[in-house]
């Protein structure tokens, strides 16, 4: 291939450091007016009173919303959305919306707003909220009796923190009004379903809506939803019969698009004496708001990753006093492998047998799930170069063994996975005479490098130089896309691309074999090559017809073709997932106990690599986002108040560069021809997924320490 | 933010008389704490005074050692060759603190004058008696685990977050003060903070309009053999948990004097004067170090999520003492 598989820098990069890549509070609108939202003092309770006199006295100020007078939505969803009755469900709940001619005057009016509070108290901590049952898969074999019958017992408790996505970006919309045309800007990871929420809350039809997000600083799941930010928007600019535009700021971030939940995990494993595994039970509860339940598939992680025979994942949610979760990066995978890839850790000391040795013992080679074979899975090669890469057969095996001066060194080893998902997906491509294609789908590019990566895939198939594509997203009026979720963008709308360029090409030599005397005459589509603007026989180049000469003789300038794809039936005789085996070392000063990531090796088997400078930066990302989950991101509740505290960059910590020294990735071949036409899988989220139990296995390594509940600060360690 | 009147003063005379004056103005020097403090709606002045070019932004040695202007910036402080050869504890502790950007806009007087960091200081919907005199402590036995272990009492709990207020204490500096009725007047540093008492509102010397003009860093001979150590949640930009700025000067193996300051432990930066006693002519051994540290925090009192900051103190303490040998 030409393009495909050659690392290509970002086709967006240019604009995006020169500041013309426009973020979706960056459009200019005219007469726009600016809102801010005064937010509830209590978590639980209602409003008794709430006075927005001196508010509205304010210069500038045009007008102050509050349940008593604000919009309602006409959608049943039980999403939150702001300002609809008097009850308070969480702590920073949006109780007004103060609208002025500028932001000052708008964030300091919501300043004035007094309310009084019905209070009662909150209950923030799912430790002691109720529980309901969750959905989750029916046992596999019978998981406590084997446990109890298994010569080699293991059982622990794991636990991770509230987390927040933090994106650089803050979400943002600016709304305005055309007659029953709504338009919105607004950050988003799927615009045509923030045009189908929209048009229910404001019952509507959905053409009525549009939904526009070109670029996006980071979302990570944060956007996938509407939140309240979306209605709450375009609402208010239609009462105000003015443009609108609103941001969170950062406080508002952490109560204002969810966040990954608390998780509390028991692991019990059962094994034999040699290592193999006999039953694992893992639970799990998860808080949840008391609106909403939201749920995600923390303990389903290992089902399929280890041959195990009897495995039981029973999982609950509790309903705290807290705004509602949501995705965030490897929802629930990376939650469930930190408690499970710990805890095989664990018992692999237990037995004295390297971890890489413990995972290949229980490698499954089919579905354990089903007995279906995995479309793909060069896991084993993974281990195999990543350990190479790693030097892993310099490990000793004691904890505490290895040093570096004060420092103590330790090396860990985890596993990922992810399922190689795909949805439909459609892709509209225009090609030109001149050779020049426009691309379209409603796709989103929250980071990963979805416009380089379709401008390849598009640029491979129509044989044209990826400079002459230009590729549109982000637009609910362009042709059907999946949101960008859950690692599926590229194998969705890629393949729709890879679709839409071979129907161009069908098409250009359908026209050119109209002429009797073509050179193509009696070839097949397949026998026929297209590039650098010129269609020829595989067999003899010089039977050749340029593209844009057909074109010419069929009287058209351009080709438009639109392709939706679909995810393949075969799929279902088999189980898809991508796997990695990423290596952790970890340096502890003994003393003081500061952990430092001297070095990670991922090596990711995911399928064809598209773009392997992108690939590398994803697989970079998700080894600093391992690094912040395991050692640094907390969001501390304070729960008499039931209200998060440390909502700011001063004290919700994230890796700074000093904290990120070598990161190396591999990618191991692995040919699939089962999950789509190009054998794309998605590596967004599996890059993350193993990292914090690598960390933490390596922690252990260095200290023998064993953390069990993140982050890993120093304190725990001395 | 709320509405209020931006002035700049001409000398430091007038800007002390102008912040005297009132009782709502507060001086505006870097910005990096002020400002975010009036976002937040934590701090409500009427008034800014600016200060920026009205002091002393030098840096210069004088016969008795140097003086620090108060409105140097902190960067500029730490790169100084002045400081970096005499006073590498200094340097050492300013460039541990903040990031390179706000490091390049905060300046000498606007650091030591920073306010807490507590949670609870910065969140206007709880109690905190440092905002509000009299509503209460929500830390006390809230989130605590950055919180104090040395000084504290019941009405507050937070540290001093400055970096550079810790080597500033441990090198016997003077400060130098504008006051409102245009005289001038010098107190040592380690009294320039105060321990909560019944009143952290109130925890500095200076009375409202007072201003920082310079620190006078006396002469020492420590420039071999000190260092700054800052144990804290990640490698940069974060609060230390504790801190210790130690200076030595030696005679040999033997210790002829010992300054050690630490931070993150107390409402002020905290002079381990009873360190210091104990290993003045003593030999320069992790026994002695190991001995001093222990003295030193006997007086310490965890509470609910930070008893680990004791230890954590006395191996910063000893950690800082064998860098500096
Ligand atoms: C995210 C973050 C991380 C940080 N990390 C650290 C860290 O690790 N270590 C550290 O030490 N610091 C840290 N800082 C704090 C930073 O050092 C301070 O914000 C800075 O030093 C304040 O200086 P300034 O000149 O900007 O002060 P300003 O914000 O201008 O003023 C601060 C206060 O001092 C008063 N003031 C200013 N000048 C004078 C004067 N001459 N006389 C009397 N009063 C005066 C002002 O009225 C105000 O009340 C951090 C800050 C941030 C935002
Ligand atoms: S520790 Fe001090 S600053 Fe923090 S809440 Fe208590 S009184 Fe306020």
């Amino acid at each position: 291939m030409k393009y495909i598989g050659k690392a290509m820098s970002r086709v967006d990069g240019v604009a995006k450091v020169t500041g013309k890549a426009k973020y979706a509070s960056e459009f200019d609108v005219k007469n726009v007016a600016y809102g801010y939202v005064a937010q509830s003092r209590i978590a639980k309770g209602r409003i008794k009173s709430i006075d927005v006199s001196e508010a509205e006295r304010q210069s500038g100020v045009v007008k102050v919303f509050t349940h008593l007078n604000a919009p309602k939505t006409k959608s049943s969803d039980d999403d939150f959305f702001a300002l609809q009755s008097d009850k308070i469900v969480f702590s920073d709940q949006p109780i007004a919306f103060v609208v002025a001619e500028s932001l000052e005057q708008a964030r300091f009016a919501a300043r004035l707003v007094k309310a009084e509070y019905e209070e009662e108290k909150p209950t923030s901590d799912p430790r002691s909220a109720p529980t309901v049952d969750s959905r989750s898969p029916k046992m596999r074999g019978d998981a406590p009796a084997a446990l109890a019958a298994s010569p080699v017992k293991f059982e622990a408790e794991y636990t991770i923190p509230i987390e927040h996505h933090n994106p650089m970006e803050p979400h943002a919309g600016i709304a305005f009004w055309e007659g029953e045309k709504l338009t919105i800007f607004i950050k988003s990871q799927g615009v045509q379903a923030f045009q189908g929420h929209l048009a229910k809350c404001f019952d509507i039809k959905p053409e009525n809506v549009r939904v526009v997000s070109p670029f996006v600083g980071g979302a990570f799941g944060a956007a996938l939803n509407p939140h309240y930010i979306t209605f709450l928007t375009a609402s208010i600019a239609r009462e105000i019969k003015r443009p609108l535009k609103f941001n969170y700021t950062r406080r508002q971030m952490f109560t204002g698009h969810g966040y990954r939940p608390y998780t509390w995990q028991k692991v019990s494993i059962g094994a034999e004496k040699d290592g193999k595994l006999r039953s694992v039970i893992h639970e799990a509860v998860g808080n949840t708001s008391t609106i909403e339940n939201f749920t995600e598939s923390p303990n389903g992680f290992g089902r399929t990753l280890y041959e195990c025979p009897n495995y039981h994942t029973p999982y609950k949610i509790a309903k705290t006093d807290l705004p509602t979760p949501t995705w965030m990066r490897a929802p629930g995978a990376v939650t469930g492998a930190f408690a499970l890839e710990s805890a095989i850790d664990e018992v692999a000391y237990q037995l004295k047998i390297d971890p890489v040795e413990f995972r290949l013992i229980n490698y499954s080679e089919k579905d354990p799930e089903t007995g279906r074979p995995f479309s793909s899975k060069a896991l084993r090669e993974a281990f195999k170069q990543g350990a190479a890469k790693f030097g892993w057969e310099k490990r000793k095996l004691e904890p505490r063994s290895m040093r570096d001066g004060n420092w103590l060194v330790g090396w860990g080893v985890a596993v990922g996975t992810w399922g190689a998902g795909q949805a439909p997906a459609t892709v509209r491509i225009a090609l030109s005479a001149d050779g020049n294609a426009r691309v379209g789908s409603a796709t989103a590019d929250i980071g990963p490098g979805t416009y380089t990566v379709i401008t390849i895939i598009a640029a491979e198939f129509l044989g044209v130089d990826p400079a002459k594509v230009k590729f549109e997203l982000g637009d609910s009026d362009l042709p059907n896309a999946p949101m960008q979720g859950g690692s599926i963008t590229t194998a969705s709308v890629g393949t729709a691309a890879q679709g839409a360029a071979m129907a161009i090409k069908t098409k250009l030599v359908g026209l050119a074999q109209k002429d009797a005397n073509s050179p193509l005459a009696g070839a097949s589509v397949d026998d026929v090559e297209m590039a650098d603007g010129t269609l020829s026989l595989k067999s003899n180049a010089a039977k050749k017809v340029a593209v844009a000469d057909v074109m010419k003789a069929n009287g058209m300038t351009e080709i438009v073709e639109t392709f939706t794809s679909t995810p393949n039936a075969e799929r279902r005789n088999y189980r898809t997932q991508a796997h990695g085996a990423q290596f952790v070392e970890v340096k502890v000063d003994e003393d003081l106990g500061i952990i430092k990531v001297t070095r990670v090796v991922e090596a990711t088997a995911c399928g064809r690599i598209i773009n392997p400078k992108a690939s590398h930066s994803q697989e970079m990302g998700g080894v600093v986002w391992g690094i912040g989950m395991a050692l640094q991101e907390e969001t501390a509740v304070d729960h008499r108040y039931g209200r998060m505290m440390t909502t700011n960059f001063a004290t919700y910590h994230i890796p700074v560069n000093a904290d990120v020294q070598s990161v190396e990735t591999a990618f191991v071949d692995e040919e699939d021809k089962i999950v789509n036409p190009l054998g794309i899988k998605g590596m967004g989220e599996l890059c993350l997924v193993g990292i914090p139990a690598a960390i933490a296995n390596a922690v252990f390594h260095a200290t023998g320490k064993r953390v069990r509940d993140l982050p890993i600060t120093l304190d725990k360690l001395i | 933010m709320r509405p209020f009147k931006y002035s700049k003063a001409t000398n430091a005379a007038g800007a002390a008389k102008a912040v005297a004056g009132n009782k709502n103005a507060k001086f505006l020097s870097g910005g990096t704490n002020i400002l975010d403090l009036m976002k937040e709606d934590v701090a409500r002045p009427d008034e800014l005074v600016d200060i920026n070019g009205i002091a002393s932004s030098q840096i210069r040695s004088t016969p008795a050692g140097i003086s620090v202007g108060a409105l140097a910036k902190n960067t500029d402080t730490a790169n100084h060759p002045l400081v970096r050869e005499n006073y590498p504890l200094l340097s050492q502790a300013i460039l541990a603190g903040a990031s390179e950007q706000i490091r390049n806009m905060a300046t000498n007087g606007g650091n030591v004058m920073q306010q807490v960091r507590c949670l609870y200081f910065y969140d206007t919907a709880v109690n905190c008696n440092r905002r509000e005199p009299g509503s209460g402590c929500s830390a006390i036995v809230g989130l605590n685990r950055t919180y104090a272990i040395l000084g504290w009492s019941e009405h507050c709990v937070a540290v001093n977050p400055s970096d550079m207020a810790v080597a500033l204490a441990a090198l016997d500096t003077k400060v130098n003060i504008q006051m409102a009725d245009g005289k001038t007047r010098t107190i040592p540093f380690t009294e320039l903070h105060r321990l909560p008492g019944d009143a952290p509102h109130d925890d500095k010397a200076l009375a409202h309009g007072e201003m920082i003009t310079s620190f006078e860093i006396p002469k020492n001979k420590f420039a071999a053999n000190s260092y700054y150590v800052k144990v804290r949640d990640r490698a940069s930009y974060s609060f230390a948990l504790v801190s210790v700025a130690a200076a030595l000067e030696l005679n040999g193996k033997t210790i002829t004097t010992a300054r050690i300051a630490l931070g993150g432990v107390a409402n002020k930066p905290w002079r381990a004067f009873d360190a210091e006693k104990f290993l003045a002519g003593k030999a320069a051994t992790k026994e002695n170090f190991e001995k001093a540290a222990e003295l030193e925090l006997k007086s310490a009192r965890p509470l609910e999520f930070n008893e680990y900051k004791i230890e954590l103190s006395k191996r910063a303490i000893v950690r800082a003492l064998e860098k500096a040998v």
